[in-house]
């Protein structure tokens, strides 16, 4: 008897993911998302889902180091190309990056749910444009929806992180108190 | 010891980075689709696709034969009871209505739950909706307030005559009319404000299983109220309250959408008890968007009488507030229009006031609490009434502001409610000095001689935070929600667990409620931990809504770690043979005062609970002790003054935010960082509800935004940079001297962006009434075409 599952249910396929530098066999339909191939097969349950269709941002995951809608990709589409997501910032002893740290100081979020879609954004997008302006990080900060926080903070706190990456900052980049942010 | 200052005030006042940070950074945080559990299903909801039927047949024979599919139950199959929301008005002031988990007889609205599909996974449950054949035998829909006043409307609930779940007059000062027949100055508005969804962006959703070792359904569900939760399924599972056990994980947003009892959690509910297997149900954005719980839809007729001076004299409001088709619970369809009755008059002396506050039910999915209910559109109205009076008088729209603002205080107002200090002319005064310095007056004139559009607008407001019991029972609501509880336990290593039954979802709780616990007890605060959102683990609570949490559940965590910090001293000084008063609590240790003598808590927890035999015969074993607080006065009111800049663009009829400046008072600010991230995201919100968002639907009643596209959320793009500056005036009776904080700035921004709008018009003669401000509307305005805008 043919216990094969691909085999015997003619509706799956075994397809193969590179996710955080991790092999993955998964055997799903081909009609799964990444979104939830990712949360519920792989059980990387740090990328969200907001609206599955492809405009609130939550699920931005990076495919070869670009920011896409992880709700608006097949898993049977990802195989072969290197998937990035939240969980793969912090180093392996948990320590949170620079970028997520920004996030912190800046308290770029509040509730915590579109904020891995955020941080992959700015991963993303800092990864291309290292010498960003803060005009332009405003641009890419619109992609996504955030629902809590009004947007300044999350754009403050990925100029901050971009900022001092380039290190350009002469007194300390991230100020400790949240004075009056005019810019 | 009431708002005493905290012990050396080390973290109370401090930006303290958030203790929720690191789990929600790296994705490690469990949200409720997080959830999984062996053997778990996926339910969905086939929904009425009509909004006003007989339901005529129902045959969901078809979808047990699609593949995947487990099960599906009608209502027939669940028998369960209905949810009903009470308040405590004779049937002339409230008529009470039956919400059924699933529909029975009647659809209401487009969307509303039919019958519950569980399947192997959330596809298969989406694959098993469409094989269920409804049959409708279709009644015309209500969709407006009109059409539900109209004389033989038919009837959304058959027992609610002319389509009206509340209506209520009150205060009526006498003599109110011969004020208005003989005031030099009378102005009326005409307003609208549009149907909102306070969009979590993470939608509803619940994960629920039979127990069957502790013999409870656990239900994990993202609400802001779980012990109300607990109830509502009890009642409807017909199980022991103590059967049912309610998890919070980590939510992301409420904004009151997730303060009342949804009937999914419950269905899926009762099908994880018929299948004992486990059941996810998570709400998609179409439903959250659709068939969720809105609000904000509200039609205000007001008018006001000034003095020619603009001393204000009176204010007569009717205020219509479309429901939707069911009442929440516990709120009842009296949140809106009770909220608007009782606390319009806001911020100003009011001598004379008469309201008549209505709830009108209408074919549209229900309504809830939204973030600042009701206060957005008052406000709104009560701000446009004094810019119209000061434009009738020829005065400064500031200065009208400045000649009404309540000064002196205590302060009791025509709408019997007593108002604690604020800082009501000193926010408004300091506001429009930081917009002068900013030189916008003269960059306004500056662009008008360029033949540009740039406007100024202020709003003047007060949130009434710390409601307690006593102000809920002014409202007849049957559910009172007042008081809060905690528990301050100490372990044997001398580190500390509390709880609070409020329910943080972004506010931080687990941060700010530690600073005041570590605070008290003199105490490292990496060494306390906040638990809450579990019915099992939390004695009682409220919740989070109304800003309640820092003011009554921050007020309870206070007194219940001071009573631990009295133990503490208690036990120490039975050891050194001196009276507790001999003692201090200083890092983490117990001192004898003006000696070297200390005794670490792990030490004095160490004799609590291991060496019990070491304590004198009054002192207690263990180191757990609990607190309530309730308010038994009308609450505390923080305020603020917004500011408002924007430039109309012509061509496009769009409306820029140029600057956005807010002067806050929220008494002591636990954390600053906190308050400014409440500020920012509520003035976010109200943004969003004066230009952007609206729930619209068809004559047909389907509703015509399912989709993000349609309901435009605003982005980094529309939200300006806000200016932000902190006021304290501490409140008198809260244990930390902390006002709420959450929703001042939804309630103030509409009202600011209306009036600067209007303040860019003024060349062209036309003020807009209503929200949300379109850019056809503005367009038409700046191009001379007559208003869109419909008036009553």
């Amino acid at each position: 008897m043919n216990t094969d599952p691909v085999a015997t249910h003619p509706d799956l396929q075994l397809i193969t993911l590179d996710v955080n530098g991790e092999r993955y066999d998964v055997v799903t339909e081909p009609r799964r998302t990444l979104v939830d191939v990712l949360r519920h097969e792989l059980r990387l349950t740090g990328t969200h889902v907001g609206c599955e269709h492809g405009i609130c941002g939550a699920c931005t995951v990076l495919v070869d180091e670009r920011p896409v809608r992880a709700c608006l990709m097949f898993a049977a589409q990802a195989e072969g190309a290197r998937i990035r997501t939240v969980e793969s910032l912090a180093d392996s002893d948990n320590r949170l990056s620079d970028l997520q740290r920004a996030f912190s100081e800046h308290h770029a979020l509040q509730c915590g749910f579109c904020t891995p879609g955020f941080l992959m954004l700015a991963e993303g997008f800092l990864g291309e444009r290292p010498e960003a302006s803060k005009e332009e990080i405003r641009e890419v900060v619109a992609a996504n929806l955030c629902r809590c926080t009004g947007y300044q903070t999350i754009v403050e706190a990925i100029e901050a992180c971009a900022t001092a990456r380039r290190g350009a900052c002469v007194t300390p980049c991230i100020p400790d108190s949240p004075a009056d942010k005019e810019h | 010891m009431s708002n005493t200052p905290l012990a050396e005030g080390k973290l109370v006042g401090k930006a303290v980075r958030r203790r929720e940070d690191p789990r929600l950074l790296a994705g490690r945080g469990r949200f409720v689709d997080d959830v999984a559990l062996p053997g778990m299903l996926h339910a969905q909801f086939v929904r009425s696709t009509v909004a006003h039927a007989e339901l005529a047949s129902m045959d969901v024979s078809a979808v047990r034969e699609v593949p995947g599919v487990v099960a599906v139950f009608t209502a027939e199959d669940l028998e369960l009871a209905d949810i009903v929301a009470q308040l405590g008005r004779p049937l002339s002031e409230f008529v009470p209505t039956a919400m059924p988990v699933l529909a029975r007889d009647k659809v209401r609205y487009v969307g509303e739950p039919i019958a519950i599909v569980v399947a192997r996974d959330a596809y298969a449950a989406e694959d098993g909706l469409e094989a269920a054949k409804v049959s409708y035998a279709t009644l015309p829909p209500v969709m407006s307030e009109e059409a539900a006043f109209a004389d033989g409307a038919p009837l959304v609930h058959a027992e609610a005559a002319h389509n009206t779940l509340v209506d209520v007059s009150l205060f009526a000062t006498e003599g109110i009319d011969r004020i208005f027949e003989a005031a030099p100055c009378v102005v009326e508005v005409d307003t609208r404000t549009g149907r909102q969804n306070a969009l979590p962006l993470e939608t509803r959703g619940a994960v629920a299983h039979w127990d069957d070792r502790e013999e409870q359904l656990v239900l994990h569900t993202c609400t802001q109220i779980p012990h109300q939760v607990r109830t509502v399924a009890s009642r409807c599972l017909r199980l022991d309250e103590r059967a049912v056990r309610v998890v919070v994980p980590d939510m992301g947003g409420g904004f009151g959408q997730k303060c009342v009892v949804g009937r999914e959690e419950i269905a899926a509910a009762a099908a994880a008890l018929r299948l004992r297997r486990p059941v996810k149900w998570i709400e998609d954005r179409k439903d959250a968007l659709s068939a969720s719980f809105l609000a904000r839809e509200q039609h205000y007729r007001a008018r006001a009488a000034f003095d020619a001076e603009g001393g204000i004299l009176a204010l007569d409001t009717d205020v219509v507030c479309d429901m939707g088709a069911y009442s929440c619970y516990p709120f009842t369809a009296g949140i809106e229009p009770l909220m608007a009755s009782a606390e319009m008059p806001g911020v100003y002396k009011l001598p004379a006031y008469r309201v008549r506050g209505r709830a009108v039910t209408t074919n549209k999915a229900p309504t809830g609490p939204y973030r600042g209910v009701s206060r957005p559109q008052y406000v709104m109205v009560m701000e446009r009434l004094f810019e119209r009076a000061a434009r009738e008088l020829g005065l400064d729209p500031v200065e009208i502001r400045r000649r009404n603002v309540i000064t002196d205080f205590p302060y009791t107002g025509v709408n019997n409610i007593t108002y604690d200090p604020g800082s009501y002319l000193e926010s408004l005064n300091l506001c429009e000095r930081l917009v002068k310095d900013e030189g916008w007056y003269e960059k306004q004139a500056a662009a008008a001689a360029e033949g540009r559009h740039i406007g100024i607008g202020y709003s003047c407001f007060s949130e009434r935070t710390g409601y307690g019991s006593a102000a809920f029972a002014q409202r007849k609501m049957k559910v009172v929600p007042g008081f809060d509880i905690s528990e301050v336990r100490m372990d044997t290593s001398g580190a500390v667990t509390f709880t609070t039954g409020t329910m943080n979802h972004g506010q931080s709780h687990e941060t700010t409620m530690a600073q005041i616990v570590a605070d008290e007890l003199a105490l490292d605060i990496a060494k306390v931990r906040l638990h809450q959102g579990d019915t099992d683990r939390i004695t009682y609570g409220f919740g989070t809504f109304a800003s309640r949490s820092i003011t009554i559940g921050g007020s309870a965590v206070r007194l219940a770690a001071a009573k631990l910090g009295d133990k503490l001293r208690a036990i120490a000084a039975s050891r050194w043979g001196v009276g507790p008063d001999e003692v201090e609590l200083t890092e983490g240790a117990a001192r004898r005062r003006n000696t070297q003598d200390v005794l670490p808590y792990q030490e004095i927890a160490d004799i609590a609970y291991l060496q019990a035999h070491l304590l004198p015969k009054d002192i207690e074993p263990g180191l757990s002790v609990t607190a309530t607080f309730d308010v038994f006065n009308d609450g505390t009111f923080s305020n603020a003054t917004h500011a408002c800049v924007v430039e109309l663009h012509a061509g496009t009829g769009q409306v820029e935010i140029l600057r956005y400046v807010c002067v806050e008072d929220c008494g002591v600010a636990i954390n600053p960082q906190v308050v400014e991230g409440q500020c920012r995201g509520g003035i976010a919100q109200g943004i969003a509800g004066a230009l952007f968002e609206q729930v619209t639907y068809d004559a047909q009643g389907e509703p015509s935004a399912t989709g993000f596209m349609d309901y435009k959320v605003p982005t980094a793009h529309e939200i300006p940079d806000v200016l932000i500056h902190h006021l304290e005036t501490p409140c008198a009776f809260t244990e930390t001297g902390a006002k709420g904080a959450g929703e001042g700035g939804t309630i103030g921004a509409p009202a600011a962006v209306l009036n600067a709008v209007n303040d860019a018009l003024r060349p062209t003669g036309v003020e807009l009434d209503h929200t949300p401000i379109t850019p056809e509307t503005v367009h038409r305005a700046l191009n001379g075409a007559p208003s869109l805008e419909l008036s009553s």
